[in-house]
Formats: structure tokens, C-alpha cells, sequence
């Protein structure tokens, strides 16, 4: 081996440790720097529920999310499920009109969140007159989920083996009741999985939901009302300016949230795997 | 009877199997009927490579804005497209079997961190550090919000999109590849940049177009930290306005044609990532039939 190789190779796997050591400590960094300065600042009054100036109560911003989390799932699951389900187990391969539903899947899910939240104030906002809503803000998340669902359950009932569909069939059972009865209580797993990560994309979203579900820190008592999520509360903490440690402490609920429903997500798909 | 629930279920499982192609479709319509009418009022060119914004006195050029998005991508690839492949190369090769969970689990951690959170650390992180740097240098900026904080905060953020489609698609070069050069005497780190990512490179290409789309799409992260001076890029120090940002920051109080404007903006971006799509599911393609 010559000495020029030699030193190429040595150089390289510098380079190699370098940038994973690069890539975790920056992620290590971040999560610390969060932590150590959110945690001290989260106290009751954070936690009120009525929003004031004085205590920037991040509880309606909570409620918010909750509520919008559940609408836009109740919207989006049933659509990505039954349309994974027609994908996978009714279509034809090849056929041109299940090409344009995944040409249309994928152009959805590179779609950035900002051009979500601008067609949700067109559509939903202005065009059918729901104003600045939790509604409005939950039907332009289910169209951002919807990809991600159909997806997760589109791989989730490919795994199911063909013999139990055949074996299914076989004992006289029709397709309908295949589907329902077999296919997908064993795909559940998998499709919670995505749901669950699908829930994490909804907490986290910021952009698509500033001109949908509008900026008021109040809770929304029906889902007619404005409110804000917790992502789009500690936008607006943040850039106001005034209350940067309720931020940090907004940021460390937040992050606890999303990052708790991946850890869910990737525990549930684990399971799935194991239990094969 | 039975036939009938059959046919009928079939056709609802068809009907939600629409509500995709309905969802692009409806929003194709409201973008583009929004923001042709206004490029045709400002005018193509005058709208795609006027150099001023300035809705107050009716000038609409978005030219700066579009420059701000590529050069704060291109920012994000520089930073980020080295690391990230060097990293799944990291994972894909060198890593110990013990912590190889435990590190993948970080990556899926990176991705998941919502983009305000990534936002904020660049606020209160990134963008002092760079404020630090211009004062001891006495270099001219806004601040520290700038193209550079802005880059280093998207090059953060694409690396997970990046490590994970490189490492699955290094994963999946033929065994043979590796040992074949190994058994010829190259040694491991030859092996794997000369051969291992040469076979895998569509795959590694189309990881970066998707960082690609991730970094242009990205609008919280970029506000906090970029500046947004609706002005042309002047340098890595200073303040600059994406297509993305230039919504978020006017919508709110736009009226009329500045409105139409702003979508007009949102039609640009949307055609970049549909020309980015387009790149990435052909490449995928050329993929599938190796």
C-alpha cells in the first residue's frame, strides 16, 4: 500500500468520526441548552388557565392542541386508512389512476407547511367563511397528515402475510369481512405507529396554522373559535420578545410532547416488528 | 345483499382514495387562481426579476426573495450534505453494534424536533454567536441575523433527512461490493468511498434533493434568525428575506394586490417544489430499476 493511500484512508476516517461527533453532540447540545434553561421556569402560574399578559399561561395554548390534534386525526385517519386499504388491497398494479393517487400522496408530502397555511386561509378561511378557526386549522393538518397516514398503513397492511387473507377466504369469509376482521386488526400496530407519529408532526406545526387557526392566546371553546397551539404560542412568545423565559419553558413542554410521541411511534413500531 | 355491501364498501375505500388527488388539486386551483391574475398584473418578468419590494409604493419584485431562498439552501447543503454523509457513513459502517440503537434513535430525534424549537435555539444560540464574530471582526451586519445563522440552522435541520435516506441506501449495496474490494487489498475507508457510495449515488443524490425541498420549504426556522430585510442578499453577515419568510411576515396585514402578491410568491415556491418532487421520484425511479 502506498503512503498517499494510507494517509487518504486515515484522513477519511477522521472525517468520518469527526462528523458523527458533529452530528450528536450539536443534537446533545440543543436538547441540554433547553432543558437547563426552560426547567427552572416552569412554574404553576405557567400552567393557569386564563391567559393574561402577566403569567403568558401556556394551558389554552395546551387545550388548543389537544383540541386540534383530536379534529384533524378524527378528519385524516379515516380518509388514509380506507385509502391505504384501496391502494393496497383493491388496486391493480400498473393501473394509471392509481399512479395519479401516488403521484398526488407524494406531491403532497413535499409540500411545505407555509403553502398548507396559505390554501387553508383561502379555502377553509376565507372561500367557505369559517374565519380564523381551530376548524379551519384542523382540516389543513388532516391534508398535511394525510400523506404520512396513508403511508404508515399502506406498509403496515402490506406486511400482513397473504396466507392469512387466503386462509381468510378459504373458511368462507368475504373480502369485506377479511379486510375488517383480519387484515387489519393484525396491521394495527403498524398504523398506530403512524398515527402516533402523525400526532407529533400536528404538535409541532407552526406555519401552517399562524393564518387557519389564528394567533389568539385564548382557548377556543367550540371549534368555531381563534386559538393558538403550543408550537404557535411560543412563536409568538419568542418573537414578542418579553417573555423569553416562559419561552424556554414553553420549548421544553414542547419538545417533551413531540419528542415523547416519537419515542411512542418508534416503541409501537418496534413492537410490531418483535411480535412477528 | 351481501354482493351489494361488498360493491358499496369498494366504492367508499375509492372515494377516500381520492381525497389526495382532491387535496392537490384544490390546492393547485386556490394558488393559482390567487396569484396568476396578480403576475399578470405586475407583470412575469417584472414580477419574477424585479429586484424592489416595496408594497407601499406598488413595486412587487420578488427577485431577492428568491435568491434568499436558494442562497440560504445552497448555505444549508454546504453545511449540511458533508456532515450528514459522513455521518451515515458513520452509521452505516464504523458504528459499534451496542450504541447503533441508540444513535439511530437520536437521528429520528432530530427529525422530529418541531422547526419553532430549531428556530428559538437559533435565536437565542446561533444568531449571538454570529453577532460576537461580526463586532470582533468589525464586519458590517444586522446583528447577527444573517444568511449564515439562517444556513447553519437549515443545515442542522436536513441532516436527519439526509443521514437516513444515505445510510438505507448505502445499507443496501450488494455485500459482495464491500468484500470484493476489501479481498483486492483497498482498505475499508477506499472501499467505501470508492466503491460503496459510488454504487449507491442516485440514492445519496435524491437524499440531498429532499434536504433540498426540506431547506426551501422551511419558514419558522428561517424568521427567527434570518433578519427578513426585504432587500438583495449582501453578504453571509447579513439579513436576508426568503419566498417562504416574505409570506409570514406580511400576510397578516396585506391587502389587495400586495396580498395577491404574496401568493403569487407562494405559486413560485410551489413550482420550485414541484420541479424538486419531480427530481426526486425520478431518481427514485432510475433506483427501482437498477
Amino acid at each position: 500500500m502506498t503512503k498517499g493511500r494510507k494517509i487518504e484512508s486515515i484522513i477519511l476516517k477522521i472525517l468520518v468520526y469527526a462528523a458523527a461527533v458533529i452530528t450528536f453532540v450539536v443534537l446533545l447540545f440543543l436538547l441540554a441548552y433547553i432543558l437547563i434553561n426552560g426547567l427552572p421556569h416552569i412554574k404553576p402560574e405557567l400552567f393557569a388557565l386564563e391567559y393574561t399578559t402577566e403569567n403568558a399561561s401556556l394551558m389554552p395554548a395546551l387545550i388548543n392542541t389537544v383540541i386540534m390534534t383530536l379534529l384533524s386525526l378524527i378528519i385524516a385517519v379515516p380518509f388514509g386508512i380506507f385509502s391505504a386499504i384501496f391502494l393496497v388491497e383493491y388496486a391493480k398494479k400498473g393501473n394509471r389512476f392509481i399512479g395519479l393517487i401516488r403521484l398526488t400522496t407524494e406531491t403532497l408530502s413535499g409540500i411545505p407547511s407555509i403553502v398548507y397555511g396559505l390554501f387553508g386561509m383561502l379555502f377553509f378561511v376565507t372561500a367557505l367563511g369559517w374565519g380564523y378557526s381551530i376548524l379551519a386549522g384542523a382540516f389543513t393538518m388532516s391534508i398535511m397528515i394525510l400523506p404520512l397516514i396513508m403511508r404508515t398503513t399502506e406498509e403496515a397492511l402490506k406486511s400482513v402475510p397473504d396466507t392469512y387473507r387466503e386462509g381468510s377466504f378459504g373458511l368462507g369469509a368475504g373480502k369485506l369481512r377479511t379486510i375488517f376482521r383480519i387484515v387489519l386488526p393484525s396491521a394495527i400496530p403498524g398504523i398506530m405507529a403512524g398515527v402516533i407519529l402523525a400526532i407529533g408532526r400536528i404538535m409541532g406545526e407552526t406555519a401552517a396554522l399562524m393564518y387557519t387557526s389564528g394567533t389568539v392566546p385564548d382557548m377556543a371553546k367550540t371549534p368555531m373559535d381563534a386559538g393558538r397551539t403550543l408550537a404557535l404560542h411560543m412563536y409568538n412568545l419568542s418573537s414578542e420578545g418579553l417573555y423569553m423565559d416562559q419561552a424556554y419553558a414553553t420549548a421544553v413542554i414542547l419538545l417533551i410532547l413531540v419528542v415523547g410521541m416519537n419515542t411512542l411511534s418508534a416503541f409501537v413500531a418496534r413492537k410490531l416488528t418483535k411480535g412477528k | 345483499m351481501k354482493n351489494w355491501k361488498e360493491k358499496g364498501m369498494q366504492g367508499v375505500f375509492l372515494l377516500a382514495a381520492c381525497a389526495s388527488i382532491l387535496a392537490v388539486a384544490l390546492i393547485c386551483i386556490f394558488l393559482f387562481a390567487n396569484g396568476i391574475p396578480a403576475m399578470k398584473e405586475i407583470g412575469f418578468l417584472d414580477f419574477l426579476t424585479g429586484q424592489t419590494w416595496r408594497p407601499g409604493n406598488n413595486i412587487y419584485g420578488i427577485l431577492p426573495f428568491i435568491l434568499g431562498s436558494i442562497y440560504v439552501t445552497a448555505g444549508a447543503i454546504i453545511i449540511g450534505v458533508p456532515i450528514g454523509i459522513f455521518t451515515s457513513v458513520f452509521m452505516a459502517h464504523y458504528c459499534p453494534k451496542k450504541i447503533y440503537p441508540v444513535l439511530k434513535s437520536a437521528t429520528e430525534l432530530l427529525a422530529g424536533i418541531p422547526s419553532v424549537v430549531y428556530g428559538f435555539f437559533g435565536l437565542v444560540v446561533i444568531v449571538p454567536l454570529v453577532r460576537d464574530y461580526i463586532n470582533t471582526h468589525g464586519i458590517r451586519g444586522n446583528g447577527g441575523n444573517s444568511m449564515l445563522a439562517a444556513s447553519i440552522i437549515l443545515g442542522i435541520m436536513i441532516l436527519p433527512t439526509i443521514i437516513g435516506v444515505t445510510e438505507s441506501n448505502m445499507r443496501s449495496v450488494p455485500e459482495q461490493y464491500y468484500e470484493g474490494s476489501l479481498a483486492l487489498g483497498a482498505t475499508k475507508e477506499r472501499t467505501i468511498f470508492r466503491i460503496v457510495i459510488p454504487a449507491a449515488k442516485s440514492g445519496v443524490i435524491a437524499g440531498v434533493v429532499l434536504g433540498i425541498g426540506r431547506a426551501i420549504g422551511e419558514t419558522m426556522a428561517v424568521i427567527m434568525v434570518a433578519g427578513n430585510q426585504p432587500q438583495m442578499p449582501q453578504g453571509i453577515f447579513r439579513g436576508l428575506r426568503t419566498m417562504t419568510t416574505n409570506i409570514v411576515m406580511e400576510m397578516g396585514y396585506a391587502a389587495d394586490l400586495h396580498r395577491e402578491a404574496l401568493i403569487a410568491t407562494a405559486v413560485v415556491l410551489f413550482v420550485f417544489i414541484l420541479i424538486i418532487n419531480l427530481c426526486v421520484s425520478l431518481l427514485n425511479r432510475r433506483n427501482d430499476n437498477d
